[in-house]
């Protein structure tokens, strides 16, 4: 019997790709995570495959090691699969055309992904699978979560008979993410399809010494051609065989499924042809207008190679006349998308004589928005007498006019299916218990139901929108919700910034979770809101979840009792029966941890029926304030234009003319945010102070500021404006100042722990504490504001300490960071010590969402212009990237070099020598340097008008005259593991260049996998067990290379090591590599307290502080300094405070004692090891000369 | 040879020697070696319930960490099938405990919660302890509430235990309460069978270094035994009930002392962590060999005989001041 299920595609998918597999390779990659980790877990689990055995999951250092993995296990005769998307997916490619090459039976599953191009771009589009359609892989795509399951399963029986390898894919988060009802074969059913003579042939066909072969050889001009065209009558065979099996699938589940499967008119003039998720709506909309009594239809892809131009057409209504092609992809330059040209050269051979008009355009990509009303355009272009031949749709292009107009506010969804929207925070329970809501409703009343989930880029106070539709039929609508019946909103504090009414139908039902009770919440409501419940004639009903929540015993979580009033007022169930089931499904997910969860949970589903009052809003009038606006108003014209509009949630209304062609966008915008989350904010105490700034060094959204100002000119102040005499000498007689951005704070509390002085009086009063931000707001606000116009204090004054590193302008603030992360205070520092004369890789990452993800970055701009130019490139290349830019920038300062000599005579060879000869390597140096090049520019200026080209070559260059810094900056999963090899090579080139590893030790942004850094006994993702083996010393590997500086820091344990590590490695003229240690909300720790964690893992020898400079590299002398002392305490102490150590303790006592004593062994080796390394000598080159 | 069995909780003990609650009494290992080296009974560590409660919203926090926070995660931890969470390893290990020991094994409990003591307490009962001993006290720190009301609290707890489980009941009591022959007749009334005299608790330091307040556990010394020493003295008499003495014990001389007052058993913790579950076989010897020297017959003789009501001067158990006894000195 099948299972009926409520998951999401990725489930779906690997649920079939399990079972019938044997080896899975695996790699994380956004969206397609999932489907890696749940096989690691089933796998964990010791779930059996289909014959009884359990799948061996290996987690790969990169994709193009699992598709070697993979490449390498089929050939030995496995059922092996892998799961990918974008760029992992183009890591593939090479071992694909070699696997399609050799006829290899094998299926990877694909959840699609745009590949990044002028940005990067985790959504759904087809542009991944569209660049592997030449590797000679079928490529089969599912367009629904049913789809993604069944269509697993017929690929890896087809491959099976076929021999031709398949890519199945579907779309990543429309389907990949989509929480849907669907059907899953259990293993009977499995068991009945497959072909056991099939799998026993994959096997004879394995290397065997037994019966040895030669596969993969090199073949010369005389035969290559030949066997290449060899396997032809495979990829013939090919298509039959993959409908074969949906037969055959069909007889046993009675879904059918075809190649191309038509649905519309049967006598249809018109025609929409596409593939994926797409489908659902598009299909909608030809329903929608053949009621309508319009001869329209759709036709979906489900085999795309080998393209079955027969089957084609016969799929067709012979009547059609005209089709639109819709594209998920983009193909620069080509005559159409690939899905177009291979209709139109299907049809063109297929039916030469009636052959239709064929037009192609583009859709959806990167997850835009796919709705019927954008569909209902294409059949509207299709009527035209001269349709554009090629289009877009869903975009407003006003640049080259592509764009067909559709009307956003047309919906095509029947009454019958509830819509709802919710609103909450990350980590409010609110997207969980929506995933519960609608496996409850489904059970419960055999309605289907769908969720589909929105979130914001940040990582600190990011908002969630659950869209959750029930319907009396399967549901196919795969698009967001645009008229919803019931709109939540699980955090007052959203209706603040955010538009929550937007997607509220007129008449709809508005829940708001309220602290003010029923008599005071309308007063409080935002005047937008007000006005949209009066302007929509809104039903309101209130409930203070927090109070529930907190008197339920349920810290912070308020999910349990909204949804318990989602119930209460969409009746979907009668109350009781709603109770037991939210109690069911409660107990299912936390049984088992036991009574002491549950019973809160309990305890706030019972009093949050009765807490859901009706907000009477008859005789109310608009009285709220108005929202403020989504940047101030004297943010630049470009953050107002475009910035503001995707902070308000417009982002899709900006037309194509908004951007620039090539993906450039300007720094500094994150401070135009305000994003104001936090719900307490530190307060300086100056009478405590002692001037340390170790709360601005450690805070990670800079929203900790640090200055010195001459007292008059602090005249003007606000009246509560803070400072107190300076400590430092060179600042004697200026006024110290600790200044909190309070709009840009989150509230984490880092900076108190770090506060290293407590009042005489009172031990709980500090320097620095946090207090509620409402009691100090306004102030501090005035007093921001007042910080931002004092003088920056002057560079070259500040001396080398760590205090007077945080006087420095940091030119990296108001990331969009997790509050307390243990990454962005190194960037910062960074950008504080350098940020004038640096350029930055950053391999894609934390790092690279948190710093480049629209709609703002945290890289900024000093008060001059001056400020990190920043890139990023892949996750696997950036050390190599880096290591480009410093390659060019070393020739552009060869060839200003050469035309400055040249122009020695006209500019002066006082000014020339000075030029070529500057030091550069402190702040006043690099500020006369640049005075030399203004001067050069303006005497070349004087030359003839600069008509010279070698005088022209000179202005372009002159600016390369000024040192510039190189920093490669990615985090473990690049260095330690897909980045390696290119690290490795970036280190031995010898060129100066600067690499930061922001060391979490697992692969953060994926959501904690482990990496090669992860230590040993720890647990993580794809290491669920707790990791069996060592971390891999990633600077003792460098360090032996004796020519590259290398630094273990941990700023938490030793901030003047951190700050001496970077001026070093920044000096060094070689390349210089200093790993990081950074806390990480996977630590499972308190992230307040961070930077105590730091320190443990410092006096534990489990993260040792040294520094190798082979400037030391002497006779005599010793590079490597140890910079922590021996051990002091176990490794076992600072283990039992983080939960990815821990946990395995309670899970896995006995597991846990082996690996801890395993940890312990690590660690004392290591420190003995590094001790004798500390008297080591190296000699470097220079004593060869 | 002396006879050493002793009566406790209406159990008889080959030894009047017991383990009581710490790290050891946990690991069936140490266990099996005290029962080796002939203790009378063992008590395993406290259950305790709010522990229970904060593991498991421990692990439902991390379960938290970072879900839904952003697209391409999520969670950040993987989930596991089984935290080991709530009683159940606690009952499995009475289980293994009393099927291969030979000795009584004892479970203690900390409850958090009326249900949680008496629910608690029928579990320990049903996975095989052979008694339960009552880890009660609070820090009444509360301006308004009463030495009355905690008394009256504590005795009622004890009669919902008593009326939940038929297995011997002792009540674990700390000396910090002001009419201690009252509380322990009420509690004999309410239903225990013994008690044991006294809790040491976790208390707080001060680190001087960091200036922050740390929990601090001490490891007991001899002098320690005064304090339960005039107690079982100053009970024995009056009440028909088990006592247990506990704090202090590292001696064959501490032991027999306690003994003497009137203990029934008596316990120890601190000797066997500092010296190893081995020590238990220096003092379970070193009692037989004493009582053997002295002539006594057997520990039941023994036992009570320089109790309050058979000692020539029972005013000796009621003095507090060094001054009061010099007055008696004849001048």
């Amino acid at each position: 019997m099948s299972r009926i299920a409520t998951v999401d595609g990725n489930e779906a998918a690997a649920d079939a790709a399990y079972r019938l597999s044997e080896v899975i390779a695996i790699y994380p990659i956004t969206p397609a995570s999932t489907m890696g980790e749940l096989s690691d877990t089933w796998s964990g689990r010791a779930r059996p495959n289909l014959w009884g055995d359990v799948p061996e999951v290996i987690e790969m250092q990169s994709e193009g090691g699992a598709a070697g993995a993979l490449h390498g296990a089929l050939q030995t005769g496995a059922l092996a699969t892998t799961f990918t998307a974008s760029q992992g997916l183009l890591l593939m490619l090479p071992n694909m055309f070699k696997i399609a090459g050799e006829l290899t039976s094998a299926v990877i599953h694909v959840a699609a992904r745009a590949i990044a191009t002028h940005a990067l771009s985790i959504f759904g589009d087809h542009s991944d699978v569209m660049a592997a359609r030449t590797t000679g892989f079928a490529m089969l795509c599912a367009s629904s979560v049913q789809e993604a399951h069944d269509l697993s399963v017929i690929a890896h029986l087809a491959t099976l008979e076929a021999r031709v390898p398949i890519l199945h894919f579907f779309d990543g988060f429309r389907t990949s993410s989509e929480i849907n009802v669907v059907s899953l074969l259990d293993d009977e059913e499995l068991r009945s399809l497959v072909d056991e003579d099939a799998i026993r042939a994959h096997r004879d066909r394995a290397l065997s010494p037994e019966h040895p072969v030669l596969r993969g050889s090199a073949q010369n001009p005389d035969t290559f051609f030949q066997a290449r065209e060899a396997s032809n009558l495979y990829y013939d065979a090919m298509p039959a065989i993959v409908q074969k099996w949906m037969d055959r699938f069909a007889a046993v589940t009675g879904r059918q499924y075809h190649l191309f499967d038509y649905s519309g008119h049967p006598e249809a003039e018109r025609v929409v042809v596409l593939m994926g998720s797409g489908s659902g709506a598009a299909r909608e909309a030809a329903d929608d207008l053949v009621a309508r009594g319009e001869r329209v239809g759709v036709l979906t892809v489900r085999l795309f190679r080998p393209f079955d131009a027969v089957a084609l057409a016969h799929a067709l209504p012979p009547t059609v006349t005209r089709i639109a092609v819709l594209d998920r992809t983009k193909e620069p330059g080509a005559l159409g998308e690939p899905l177009f040209q291979d209709i139109v050269t299907a049809l063109a051979e297929e039916r030469p004589a009636t052959m239709p008009q064929v037009i192609g355009g583009r859709y959806g990509l990167a997850s835009k928005e796919f709705t019927p009303a954008m569909v209902h355009a294409v059949f509207a272009a299709l009527t035209d007498p001269a349709p554009r031949r090629r289009f877009t749709v869903g975009i407003v292009d006003d640049v080259s006019h592509l764009s067909l107009p559709w009307d956003r506010s047309a919906s095509t969804e029947p009454d019958d299916v509830l819509r709802a929207v919710f609103y909450g925070l990350g980590s409010d329970g609110t997207v969980g218990a929506n995933k519960n809501t609608v496996k409850i409703v489904s059970n419960a009343t055999g309605r289907h139901g769908q969720g589909y989930f929105v979130y914001d880029s940040k990582k600190s106070g990011s908002m969630t929108v659950s869209h959750v539709r029930f319907s009396p039929r399967p549901i196919e609508a795969t698009y967001l919700i645009s008229q919803a019946q019931f709109v939540a909103c699980h955090q007052f504090s959203l209706l603040e910034r955010n538009d929550v009414l937007a997607l509220a139908a007129p008449g709809a039902t508005f829940l708001v979770n309220s602290p003010y009770g029923v008599d005071q919440t309308w007063d409080r409501l935002p005047a937008e809101v007000q006005a949209a419940i009066l302007d929509k004639g809104l039903e309101v009903y209130a409930i203070d979840a927090y109070k529930v929540s907190r008197e339920a015993g349920l810290d912070g979580i308020v999910s349990t009792a909204l949804q318990t009033a989602f119930f209460e007022l969409s009746k979907l169930l009668p109350r009781e029966q709603a109770r037991e089931e939210i109690k069911a499904a409660i107990r299912k997910t936390y049984g088992k941890l036991g009574d002491a969860v549950l019973e809160p949970n309990f305890r706030a589903v019972d009093a949050a029926f009765d807490a859901v009052t009706r907000l009477d809003t008859a005789g109310k009038t608009v009285t709220g304030r108005p929202r403020p606006p989504a940047v101030p108003a004297d943010a630049p014209d470009v953050v107002q234009r475009v910035t503001a509009r995707m902070l308000e949630g417009q982002g899709d209304l900006l037309p194509v003319s908004a951007f620039a062609a090539d993906g450039t966008f300007t720094t500094g915008t994150a401070k135009y945010e305000r994003r104001s989350i936090a719900l307490e904010i530190p307060e300086w105490d100056p009478e405590l102070c002692i001037d340390c700034g170790k709360c601005s060094l450690v805070c990670p959204h800079a929203a900790i500021r640090t200055t010195v100002a001459e007292p008059e000119s602090l005249l003007d102040a606000p009246s509560k404006f803070q400072s107190k005499p300076a400590k430092e000498k060179a600042f004697s007689g200026f006024r110290y100042i600790v200044q909190v951005a309070p709009d840009d704070c989150t509230g984490c509390g880092i900076c108190v722990e770090v506060c290293p002085v407590r009042s005489k009086e009172a031990a709980n009063h500090k320097a620095i504490d946090m207090v509620p931000k409402d009691e100090i707001l306004d102030t501090a606000r005035d007093n921001w504001e007042y910080y931002q116009s004092l003088p920056k204090v002057d560079p070259t004054k500040i001396p080398a300490t760590v205090r007077g590193t945080q006087l420095r302008e940091p030119l990296f603030e108001f990331s969009g960071a997790c509050a307390g992360c243990g990454e962005t205070p190194y960037l910062k520092l960074l950008t504080q010590l350098f940020g004038d004369h640096v350029i930055v890789a950053n391999a894609t990452g934390c790092s690279s969402i948190y710093g480049g993800n629209l709609p703002t970055t945290p890289w900024s701009a000093g008060a001059d212009g001056r400020g990190p130019a920043w890139s990023n490139s892949l996750f696997e290349d950036n050390a190599e990237f880096g290591l480009g830019m410093r390659l060019a920038l070393d020739q552009r300062r060869a060839a200003a070099e050469r035309l400055l000599r040249a122009h020695a005579g006209r500019v002066g060879d006082d000014l020339v020598d000075a030029l070529l000869t500057a030091d550069q390597s402190d702040d006043a140096g690099l500020a006369a340097q640049r005075e030399r090049v203004a001067a050069l520019k303006r005497s070349l200026a004087s030359l003839n008008g600069g008509a010279d080209p070698s005088t022209k070559d000179l202005v372009t260059l002159a600016d390369d005259l000024i040192d510039n810094a190189v920093w490669i900056v990615g985090g473990d999963g690049w260095a330690y593991d897909i980045g390696f090899g290119g690290l490795d090579h970036v280190l031995a080139s010898g060129r100066n260049v600067n690499v930061l590893v922001l060391d979490t030790e697992g692969y953060s942004n994926t959501g904690g996998q482990a990496s090669k850094s992860t230590a040993r006994g720890a647990v993580a993702k794809f290491a669920s067990a707790g990791k069996s083996t060592r971390k891999k010393d990633l600077g003792m590997l460098a360090a032996g290379y004796g020519s590259v500086y290398v630094a273990q820091i941990a700023a938490g344990a030793h901030d003047l090591q951190t700050v001496r590590a970077f001026t070093e490695a920044a000096s060094f003229p070689g390349p210089s590599l200093v790993l990081a240690y950074s806390h990480c909300i996977a630590h499972g720790i308190d992230m307040e307290q961070g930077m105590a964690h730091q320190k443990a893992a410092v006096q534990s020898g489990y993260w040792p502080l040294y520094r190798f400079d082979p400037r030391h590299a002497l006779r005599g002398d010793h590079p490597l300094r140890l910079d922590s002392k021996a051990p002091t305490i176990p490794f076992e102490d600072f283990a039992k405070q983080e939960a990815r150590f821990s946990v395995l303790s309670r899970v896995n006592p006995a597991a846990a004692e082996h690996l801890f004593r395993l940890a312990q062994h690590d660690i004392d080796e290591r420190w003995h090891f590094y001790e004798q390394l500390g008297e080591i000598e190296r000699w470097s080159d220079e004593e060869v000369d | 040879m002396a006879d050493t069995t002793t009566r406790y909780l209406g159990m008889e003990l080959r030894s009047p020697l017991v383990a009581s609650p710490s790290p050891l009494t946990g690991k069936i290992d140490h266990l099996l070696e005290l029962d080796d080296a002939g203790a009378g009974a063992v008590v395993l560590p406290s259950l305790f319930e709010e522990q229970l409660r904060d593991d498991a919203m421990a692990v439902a926090r991390l379960l938290a960490v970072g879900t839904s926070v952003g697209a391409e995660a999520s969670t950040f931890v993987p989930e596991m099938d089984d935290y080991n969470l709530g009683p159940a390893p606690y009952l499995r290990l009475i289980e293994e405990a009393a099927s291969r020991v030979s000795m009584p094994v004892i479970a203690s409990l900390n409850g958090a919660s009326p249900g949680g003591w008496v629910k608690h307490a029928r579990w320990m009962q049903d996975a095989g302890a052979a008694a339960i001993e009552l880890n009660v006290y609070s820090v009444a720190v509360e301006p308004w509430t009463t030495g009355g009301e905690v008394e009256d609290r504590l005795v009622s707890l004890v009669g919902e235990v008593r009326a939940a489980v038929t297995v011997p009941l002792a009540v674990k009591l700390s000396p910090f309460y002001s009419a201690l022959a009252n509380l322990a007749a009420r509690l004999r009334d309410a239903g225990a069978d013994g008690l044991v005299l006294f809790n040491r608790f976790v208390q707080p330091d001060i680190d001087l270094d960091r200036l922050v307040i740390e929990p601090k556990v001490h490891l007991s010394s001899s002098a320690e035994l005064l304090l339960p020493l005039r107690w079982i003295a100053v009970l024995r008499p009056q009440l028909l009930l088990s006592l247990a003495a506990t704090s202090g014990v590292h001696r064959v001389e501490d032991a027999v002392k306690l003994l003497l007052a009137g203990a029934d058993v008596v316990m120890t913790t601190s000797s066997l962590l500092r010296e190893g579950s081995g020590h238990m076989r220096d003092l379970v010897t070193g009692v037989a060999e004493w009582i053997d020297r002295r002539g006594y017959a057997s520990v039941e003789q023994l036992k009570g005989s320089l109790s309050q009501a058979r000692v020539p001067d029972p005013a000796a158990f009621e003095r507090t001041q060094y001054v009061q006894a010099i007055t008696h000195f004849p001048v």
